[in-house]
Order: structure tokens, then sequence, then C-alpha cells
């Protein structure tokens, strides 16, 4: 009985604090996604337009996203009846578009516009660890370009 | 040192390739922190403690990469990539590699 009073108290932290904060991530992710919009991102190798004043240096940029206790819980259910795992979807998505992001604002201390070669990688670090945290890690990278024009 | 995962660097000529260069390092989870990171894993959002641990490993393999690179005379590290395995629960492994040349005109 105390450890189901544990589990709900648990639950109810994780979904209030939860989705207040991934409210306050989207919200700065949309921000910021308006601020970086001139500088642009290519997964292409090489430029197309031989004109550029410079650059070259690798950028990049990493971030740990974790799902909420409550999210857990549900994902854990879902994953009785299979489908989508839409708790999870988000995470990556924020975890996705905070690392561009992270890059992008490297980018623009360097005074680049545009970053080709763009690579993503997603690693676990807690992989099947006991009672193992839902935890991502997101990596961009590319090669800050500053073009002409 | 130049550090780019491009191919081949706009208005700058490759005068020698050198071959390929790495650099890894495997790095544990610190306790208190694992345990902190346990408690905010109940809020969700960024662990920030993991961030900064992937961020500053994977700067030291880079940092390794870029030593082998100036030991076989290179000036620049092209086409980079990123690589990451875990070797045991709760560790690790981050992995660089890249292929070290010798470039026209880059400030070493």
């Amino acid at each position: 009985m105390y450890e189901i009073g544990i589990i709900i108290v648990m639950l109810i932290i994780g979904y209030s604090f939860g989705s207040i904060r991934e409210k306050a991530h989207f919200k700065s992710i949309f921000e910021r996604e308006s601020k970086y919009q001139d500088i642009l991102i290519f997964n292409q190798k090489t430029s197309p337009s031989p004109a550029t004043e410079g650059g070259g240096e690798m950028v990049q940029g990493n971030v740990v996203v974790s799902v909420d206790y409550f999210k857990m819980f549900v994902s854990g259910l879902r994953k009785l009846v299979g489908g989508r795992l839409t708790s999870y979807e988000s995470l990556l998505d924020r975890g996705r578009r905070e690392a561009l992001l992270r890059m992008k604002a490297q980018a623009r201390t360097m005074g680049a516009n545009a970053i080709f070669n763009v690579r993503f990688e997603t690693s676990s670090i807690s992989k099947g660890a006991e009672n193992s945290i839902g935890s991502v890690e997101v990596l961009a990278y590319g090669t800050a370009i500053k073009q002409m024009g | 040192m130049l550090i780019s995962n491009m191919e081949v660097i706009p208005q700058k000529r490759i005068l020698k390739h050198l071959g390929l260069v790495q650099g890894s390092t495997v790095r544990a989870k610190h306790v208190g922190k694992d345990i902190l990171s346990g408690f905010k894993n109940i809020l969700g959002g960024e662990l920030t403690a993991y961030t900064e641990l992937m961020s500053e490993a994977r700067e030291e393999a880079t940092e390794r990469m870029i030593a082998q690179a100036e030991s076989i005379g290179a000036n620049a590290v092209l086409n980079v990539r990123f690589a990451t395995s875990s070797v045991a629960q709760g560790a690790a492994e981050l992995f660089v590699y890249g292929t070290a040349v010798v470039l026209d005109g880059a400030s070493v």
C-alpha cells in the first residue's frame, strides 16, 4: 500500500513538472529557431557555389534529454499493446532540434551562415542497465562555412 | 590544426594524404551525478550532467586524434566522423576518426 502511494506521488510530480518543462522547452526551441533562421543547414557534402569567404571548421551541438516518470509509465503500458510511443517521439524531436540549435549557435559565434555535411548521431547512455533512466543523447555536427551573397 | 567533416575545404588544396587518424576515450558516470540524474529523470527534461560528460569526453577524444595527426606532420583532419558505443553498463566509448592531410595555406 505504501509503495503504491509513492508511485502515485511520483506520477503526479512527473506529470505536472514534466509537462511544464516540456512546454517551456518547446517554447524556447521555437524562439531560437526563428532567431537562427538565417543559418542554412545542408547535409550535402560540398557547397554548390564556389563563392565562399572562408570557414571550414567543424561545429557541433549535443544534448541529453530524458522523459519524465509519468511518460515512462504510460509508454510502459503502451508497450503491452504496441503502436506509436508518442512520449518518446516528442523526446527525440526535442533532442534533435535542441542539438541542431546548439550547433547553429556555435556557427553564429564563428560568423558562418551555412553548415554543410550535417550528420546526426543518437546514443543511449544507460542502455540495458537496471532501473535505467529513459534518456537519450543526440549529437549534431557539421562544417560551418561563410558563403557570399 | 583544422578539423572539418567535409571532404574538401573550399579554396584550399590538399597537398598530401597521410591516412586515417583516430582518438577514443571510455568514460563512466559519476555515482553522485548518477543519483542526481535519477531524481531529475522523474521530472524529465535535459540532464545537464550527462550533456557535459559526453561533450567533455568527445573533446578529449578529439584532442587525442589531433595529437596523432600532429605526430605524423598533418595540419588538418578532414572527413571527421563520430561514433559512440556502449562497452559496459553505464560506460560509453566515444570514438573520433578522420583523414589526416597536409593543406595548402591552412593555419597550423
